[in-house]
C-alpha cells in the first residue's frame, strides 16, 4: 500500500465514521439508527486494519477483526433486541430539538472539534493524527444525541457512539491503547450495553414504555 | 509477597463464584464476609513495612503504596460491615416480598464483584486498567441500585448507569490523551500508562495535551466521586439502593474514585505545576459544596439527605486536595476512613427505618431514640461523626483541612467553604433531631433489628469511637501516603 492510498483510505474511513454519526442525528426510526450504528462500528474497525496492512503487522488486523465482531455485530444485535415491538416504541418520539436545528448543531460541533484537537495535531503531524478532527466531532455529536433524545434506546445509542469515537481517537493518535486496557474497556462496554438493554425491558414492564420523560419519580 | 496483592481481588471474586453456584445461602453470605475481611487483613499486613516504599505484584500489573493500603483499609472495613449487614437486610427483603430468590441470588453475586472491582481500582499500576475497574463498578452496581425493581429504583439505576458511563467515558478520553503524551515523551507502548513510568516522565509530557487530558480526567472521575457537573446520580442512586450498597457507594466507591484523581493529580502536577488542577478542584469542590448545602436545607427524604451529605464531604476533600500539602492529604485520608464508617452507621440505620415505615420521608419518622435504642444511638453517633463533632475523627480531619488550606494561602477558599459547611451542619442537625427526638407517635411501627445488622452497627460505633480517640499507627500511614504522592510540606 502506498503512502497516498494509505492516507486516502484513512480519511475515507474517518469520513464514513463521521457520516454515520450525522445520519444517526437525522433518522428517527430506531431500527435504522441501530443499523447505522453497526455501519459506524465497521468504519471504526477499518482504522486498525488499514494501519495493519500499511505497516505489514498482523496485530492491528486481529484487533480490527475483534472490534468488527463486537461493534458491528454483537452490540447492535443486543440493542436491536431491545427495540420494542409496538409501533409507538419503534420511533423516536417528538424530538426536543427538530431535525434541521439538530443538523446545524452537528455542523457547529464538527467545526468546534477542529479547534479542540489543535494541540494534539501540533504534537504529531502524521496522517493518522490529521484525521482526528472527524472522529473527535463524533464525541461531541454523541453527547448531543444523548441529551436531545427521549427514548431510552436512543440514549444507549448515544453512549455507544461516544464509546466508538473514543476508541477511534485511540486508534488514530496512539495506534490503540495497550491490549489489556482495550480488553477491559471492551468488556465494560459489552456489559454496560447488556445492562442498558435489560433496564430498557424492565422499564417497559414498569412504565409501559421507554420514554425518558416518564422518569420523574425522583426529585427534591 | 507480590502474590499478596492478588488476595483483595481474588478473594471477593471467589466469594462471588460461590454465591453464583449456591444462590442466597448462609454459607455464601459468610464466605463473602470473610472475603471482605481478607481485604482488611491484607491491608494490615501490607501496612507493616510499607515505609520501604512501593511494592509490585504480578509482573508490574499491580502496585501498592501507602495510599493503596489506606484505600484497601476503607474497602475492607466498610465492606465487612456492609456484607455482614446484608444477611439481615436480604432476609428482611425476602420476608416482606420486596425481592425474590432470584433477586437475592443476584445480590449475593454482584456485591462481592463490586468489592473486587474497587480493590482492582486501587491496586492497578496501569491507569487504563484503573479506569476499566472504575467502570466495572458502575456495571456491577447497576442492578444493585435497581434491586427493588420499583419505578423509582429503575429510574435511579438508568440515570446512574448513563451519567456515570458518560462521565467515565470522558475519563477514558483523558487517559488516551495522557497515553499519547506519554508515548511522545519516549515511553514504550506497553508501559506508557503505568503510574511509575508516567511519574518518572511527567516533566517531559506535552503541556497542552496534558492540560486537555487533566481536564477530562477531573470531570470524568469527578462524575464517580459525585462532583459537579455530573453529580445528579448521587441522590437518586444512594436513596434507591439497598442500605448496605448505599453505605458502600457513599463511603467507599466515591473515595476510591477520588483516590484515582489523587494519583492522576500527582502526575499532572509534576507536568503542569500545581496551579491547573488546583483551580479545577477548587471550582468543582466549592460548587459541589454549594449544591449539597442547599439541597440539605430543603430535604424531605432522609436517604437523599445522607446522599447529599456524601456530596458535601466529597466537595470538602476536593477543596482540601487543591491545597495539596502533606497535612491536607493526610487529613483527606483520615476523613475518608471516618466518613466511610460513619456513613455505614447512618445508612444501615436508615435502612431499618425505611423497612419499618415503608417510607423514607423525614416527616414519617419521629422518636427513634425512644423506640429503638440501637438504631437511634447508631443514627445519632453516625450523624455526630458526619457533622464533625468531637470526639469523632472528622472533627480532627476538618480542623487539619482548615489548617492546610490556611497554610497553602487558600484562606479565601476556606472562607467560602465554612459558611456552606455551617449551613449543611445546621440542616443535618435539624433533620436528625426531628427524627431522633421528636415525640413518638402512638401508631409508629416497631423497628426490627436483625442480629447481623445489630452486630455491624455495634462494630461501627466502636470503630468510630476508637478512631476518634486515636488514629494510632494510621497517622504514620497517612503521612507516608502523602509523601509518596509527592505532596509538599
Amino acid at each position: 500500500m502506498t503512502e497516498a492510498t494509505y492516507t486516502g483510505a484513512l480519511d475515507l474511513a474517518a469520513g464514513a465514521f463521521l457520516l454515520t454519526a450525522v445520519l444517526i442525528v437525522w433518522r428517527r426510526e430506531l431500527s435504522a439508527i441501530v443499523r447505522l450504528l453497526a455501519w459506524q462500528g465497521a468504519a471504526l474497525a477499518v482504522l486498525p486494519i488499514i494501519e495493519g496492512i500499511y505497516q505489514r503487522e498482523p496485530a492491528p488486523i486481529v484487533v480490527g477483526v475483534v472490534v468488527l465482531l463486537l461493534r458491528a455485530v454483537v452490540l447492535p444485535i443486543l440493542l436491536a433486541r431491545a427495540v420494542g415491538t409496538e409501533d409507538q416504541e419503534r420511533r423516536e418520539s417528538t424530538p426536543l430539538v427538530n431535525t434541521t436545528a439538530s443538523l446545524l448543531i452537528t455542523a457547529g460541533l464538527t467545526v468546534l472539534a477542529y479547534a479542540v484537537t489543535q494541540p494534539i495535531i501540533a504534537l504529531d503531524r502524521s496522517p493518522t493524527t490529521r484525521a482526528l478532527p472527524a472522529v473527535f466531532a463524533v464525541i461531541l455529536i454523541a453527547v448531543f444525541v444523548m441529551v436531545s433524545r427521549r427514548r431510552a434506546l436512543s440514549q444507549a445509542v448515544g453512549f455507544l457512539m461516544l464509546d466508538n469515537s473514543i476508541t477511534a481517537t485511540a486508534f488514530l493518535i496512539t495506534a490503540g491503547v495497550p491490549l489489556i486496557v482495550e480488553l477491559g474497556a471492551s468488556l465494560d462496554v459489552l456489559f454496560a450495553v447488556f445492562v442498558l438493554g435489560l433496564l430498557t425491558s424492565h422499564m417497559r414492564v414498569a412504565f409501559g414504555g421507554t420514554d425518558l420523560d416518564q422518569l420523574r419519580e425522583l426529585r427534591d | 509477597m507480590g502474590i499478596l496483592l492478588l488476595v483483595p481481588i481474588l478473594a471477593p471474586l471467589a466469594a462471588a463464584a460461590l454465591a453464583a453456584v449456591l444462590g442466597w445461602r448462609r454459607l455464601s453470605a459468610w464466605v463473602t464476609i470473610l472475603a471482605a475481611l481478607s481485604v482488611l487483613i491484607t491491608a494490615a499486613v501490607l501496612g507493616f513495612g510499607i515505609e520501604s516504599g512501593v511494592r509490585f505484584g504480578v509482573g508490574d500489573l499491580l502496585r501498592v503504596d501507602s495510599l493503596g493500603v489506606t484505600m484497601l483499609l476503607v474497602i475492607g472495613t466498610v465492606g465487612t460491615l456492609a456484607t455482614w449487614a446484608s444477611i439481615g437486610y436480604i432476609d428482611a427483603e425476602l420476608a416482606h416480598r420486596h425481592t425474590d430468590q432470584r433477586g437475592a441470588h443476584l445480590y449475593g453475586v454482584l456485591l462481592p464483584v463490586f468489592l473486587a472491582a474497587m480493590a482492582l481500582a486501587v491496586l492497578a499500576n496501569n491507569i487504563g486498567v484503573m479506569w476499566a475497574a472504575i467502570e466495572a463498578t458502575t456495571v456491577a452496581t447497576a442492578f444493585l441500585v435497581g434491586h427493588r425493581r420499583t419505578r423509582g429504583a429503575l429510574e435511579a439505576s438508568w440515570k446512574y448507569v448513563v451519567i456515570c458511563s458518560v462521565g467515565i467515558a470522558l475519563a477514558f478520553l483523558g487517559t488516551v490523551l495522557l497515553y499519547f503524551a506519554s508515548l511522545h515523551a519516549g515511553a514504550s507502548s506497553g508501559q506508557a500508562l503505568d503510574l511509575d513510568v508516567l511519574l518518572s516522565r511527567a516533566a517531559r509530557l506535552d503541556p497542552d495535551v496534558t492540560r486537555l487530558a487533566a481536564g477530562l480526567l477531573l470531570l470524568g472521575y469527578g462524575a464517580k466521586v459525585g462532583l459537579v457537573p455530573f453529580h445528579t446520580w448521587v441522590a437518586d442512586a444512594q436513596s434507591q439502593a439497598p442500605a448496605p450498597v448505599s453505605a458502600l457507594m457513599s463511603g467507599v466507591l466515591e473515595a476510591v474514585a477520588f483516590c484515582t484523581l489523587l494519583r492522576v493529580k500527582s502526575v499532572v502536577d509534576l507536568s503542569l505545576g500545581t496551579g491547573f488542577l488546583r483551580t479545577g478542584l477548587l471550582t468543582v469542590g466549592l460548587l459541589t459544596l454549594l449544591v449539597a448545602a442547599s439541597m440539605l436545607v430543603v430535604q424531605k427524604d432522609f436517604k437523599r439527605m445522607l446522599a447529599y451529605s456524601s456530596m458535601e464531604n466529597m466537595g470538602l476533600i476536593a477543596i482540601a486536595a487543591s491545597a495539596g500539602t502533606r497535612l491536607a492529604i493526610a487529613a483527606i485520608l483520615l476523613h475518608v476512613l471516618a466518613h466511610g464508617i460513619g456513613k455505614s452507621l447512618v445508612f444501615l440505620a436508615a435502612g431499618q427505618l425505611q423497612a419499618a415505615h415503608d417510607s423514607t420521608a423525614i416527616r414519617d419518622v419521629t422518636g427513634v431514640l425512644t423506640r429503638s435504642r440501637l438504631i437511634g444511638a447508631s443514627f445519632a453517633v453516625g450523624l455526630a461523626v458526619l457533622v464533625g463533632l468531637p470526639p469523632f475523627a472528622m472533627f480532627a480531619s476538618e480542623l487539619s483541612i482548615s489548617r492546610a488550606l490556611a497554610g497553602a494561602h487558600l484562606a479565601w477558599a476556606l472562607g467560602a467553604a465554612l459558611p456552606l459547611m455551617v449551613i449543611a451542619f445546621a440542616a443535618l442537625v435539624r433533620h436528625g433531631t426531628r427524627m431522633l427526638l421528636g415525640p413518638p407517635d402512638a401508631s409508629s411501627p416497631a423497628i426490627a433489628v436483625p442480629r447481623s445488622i445489630a452486630a455491624a452497627l455495634l462494630t461501627a460505633v466502636i470503630l468510630s469511637v476508637a478512631l476518634g480517640m486515636t488514629a494510632g499507627p494510621l497517622t504514620d500511614l497517612f503521612h507516608t501516603a502523602a509523601t509518596q504522592l509527592g505532596a509538599s510540606h
